[in-house]
C-alpha cells in the first residue's frame, strides 16, 4: 500500500525536498523585495519564521519523516504537531496577510479585504468555530474509521492534511491576531476559547493512550499519545504566551510614561 | 520612582494597590494554581514517576476534569506572571496579598486533585503498590496547611478603610 510514494522512499528524497521549500520560500521573498521598495523595511525575523513555517510543512509532508508516519503513530503524531500547530504558529507570526496587502495592487488589496470582512470569514474567523474545525477535526480523524481509511487513499490523505494545516492556521489567527484580523473578540472570549480547545487536545490524548485506533498497537499508541499530549502544551504555551503579552500591550496603551518608570 | 505618594510599605496599602486588591488576588490566585500544578506535573509524573498518565481504574469524567484544569493551570501560570507585570508598571503591585493568593490557590489545587482527581474520579492515585492512606493524608493534610496559610497572610494584608473601593475593576 506504500508504493504510491516511491519518491520519498529513496535517499534521494533531498531535491525534491529542498525544491519543495524553495517554492515555498521564493514567492515571500520576493513580496517582501517588493515591499522594502515602497514601505518600511519589512522585518528580518519575519522572514526567517516563514522559512521555518515552510520547512516544517515540507518536513511533514515529504521525506522519511512522512513516510514513516504511513505506518507509525508515533510518527504521525510528530507530523500532526509540526502540520497542524507549528507550522501554524510560525506561519502566522510572519504575518503574510500583511504583506500580501502591501505588495497586491489598490484594487486587489480592496478585493482580498472585502472578502476577509464578509460574512463567511466572520462565521470562520470566531474563536469557536476555529476551535470545532480544529478540534473537532481530530475527534473525526482518530475516532473513527477515517484514520484507518486515510491510509488507503491517497485522496483522502492529501485532504486530511491539508484540513489539518488549514484547521490549525485558523485556529491560531483566530486566536491570537499576529496578522491583519478584520473581526476582533475579546480577550477573555479567547483565552476561554483557547483553554477549552486545550483542554479537548488533552482529553482525546488521553483518550488514545486508553484506546488506541483500529491496527494501532499499544505501545505506539502510548508513545504517540504523550507525544500529542506534552508536544500540545508546549506549543499551545506559546499561543498562551502571546495572547497574554498583546493583552500586556494593550493594557499598557492608556498608562503614561511618567507612571510606568 | 512615581510621583505619587501610594506605595508606602506600613500597614495596610492605601493608593494603587487597595484600588488593584482583587487584580493583586487574582494574580496571585493564578499564580499557586499554575505553579502547584507545574510541579505535579515535573516533580510526580516527571521525575518521581509515581503518578501515571492513565490508569486502567481512569473514568472518562476523569479524563475530562484533568484536561480541563490543567489547561487551565497552564494558562493560569503564564497570565499570572503578565497580570503582575501590568501591576509593576502602575505601581500596584501589593506581594503580601499577592503571595497570600497564591497560597490560597496552591492549596485549593493541591485539595481538588487530593480529593476529587485521586478520590473521587480516581484519574490516578499518587503511587502505585504501596499503601495509599499515608500518601493519601500527607497530601490533603499538606493542602489544608497551604490554604491555612495563605489565609492567615491575606488576614494580614488587609486594607485598613473599606470605602477605598473605587470601581476601577476593567477585566
Amino acid at each position: 500500500m506504500h508504493e504510491q510514494h516511491p519518491a520519498q522512499t529513496t535517499p534521494e528524497f533531498l531535491p525534491f525536498f529542498l525544491f519543495m521549500l524553495l517554492l515555498a520560500i521564493v514567492p515571500y521573498a520576493a513580496a517582501v523585495f517588493m515591499s522594502n521598495r515602497k514601505y518600511r523595511k519589512w522585518p528580518l525575523h519575519r522572514f526567517v519564521l516563514w522559512c521555518l513555517g515552510a520547512l516544517a510543512i515540507v518536513a511533514a509532508l515529504t521525506g522519511p519523516l512522512a513516510e514513516q508516519a504511513h505506518h507509525d503513530f508515533r510518527m504521525h503524531m510528530v507530523v500532526h504537531l509540526l502540520l497542524g500547530m507549528l507550522a501554524p504558529l510560525l506561519i502566522a507570526m510572519s504575518c503574510p496577510l500583511t504583506l500580501l496587502l502591501r505588495t497586491a495592487s489598490t484594487a486587489a488589496a480592496r478585493k482580498l479585504t472585502a472578502i476577509l470582512k464578509s460574512r463567511p470569514f466572520r462565521v470562520l474567523g470566531n474563536p469557536i468555530t476555529a476551535a470545532i474545525l480544529n478540534i473537532g477535526g481530530l475527534y473525526l480523524l482518530y475516532l473513527t474509521d477515517l484514520y484507518h481509511l486515510m491510509h488507503e487513499s491517497i485522496l483522502l490523505y492529501a485532504l486530511i492534511h491539508l484540513h489539518i494545516f488549514l484547521a490549525g492556521y485558523l485556529f491560531t489567527v483566530a486566536l491570537v491576531y499576529f496578522d491583519v484580523t478584520p473581526h476582533r473578540f475579546s480577550f477573555l472570549y479567547r483565552s476561554s476559547v483557547l483553554i477549552i480547545a486545550l483542554a479537548g487536545h488533552k482529553i482525546l490524548a488521553k483518550t488514545l493512550y486508553a484506546d488506541p485506533p483500529a491496527g494501532v498497537g499499544r505501545q505506539e499508541a502510548e508513545a504517540g499519545s504523550m507525544l500529542m499530549y506534552y508536544g500540545g502544551d508546549l506549543i499551545d504555551a506559546f499561543l498562551i504566551f502571546f495572547l497574554c503579552w498583546h493583552w500586556y500591550r494593550a493594557a499598557g496603551k492608556g498608562i503614561r510614561h511618567s507612571q510606568m518608570t | 520612582m512615581a510621583t505619587k505618594p501610594a506605595t508606602s510599605n506600613s500597614a495596610g496599602k492605601t493608593g494603587a494597590p487597595a484600588v488593584n486588591s482583587s487584580r493583586n488576588f487574582g494574580s496571585g490566585l493564578f499564580f499557586g494554581i499554575g505553579l502547584i500544578a507545574f510541579m505535579d506535573e515535573v516533580v510526580f509524573h516527571q521525575l518521581l514517576q509515581w503518578h501515571h498518565f492513565y490508569d486502567l481504574a481512569t473514568t472518562r469524567i476523569g479524563i475530562l476534569s484533568d484536561g480541563l484544569l490543567n489547561s487551565f493551570a497552564w494558562f493560569a501560570a503564564i497570565f499570572s506572571l503578565f497580570m503582575v507585570a501590568d501591576l509593576r508598571r502602575k505601581n500596584a503591585f501589593w506581594l503580601k496579598k499577592w503571595i497570600g493568593a497564591s497560597f490560597l490557590g496552591a492549596g485549593a489545587f493541591q485539595l481538588f486533585d487530593g480529593l476529587i482527581n485521586h478520590k473521587v474520579l480516581n484519574l490516578h492515585q499518587i503511587r502505585y503498590n504501596v499503601d495509599l492512606l499515608p500518601y493519601d493524608l500527607i497530601w490533603n493534610i499538606s493542602a489544608v496547611l497551604l490554604l491555612l496559610t495563605g489565609a492567615f497572610i491575606l488576614s494580614k494584608a488587609r486594607t485598613p478603610q473599606k470605602k477605598k473601593k473605587a470601581g476601577r475593576s476593567d477585566a
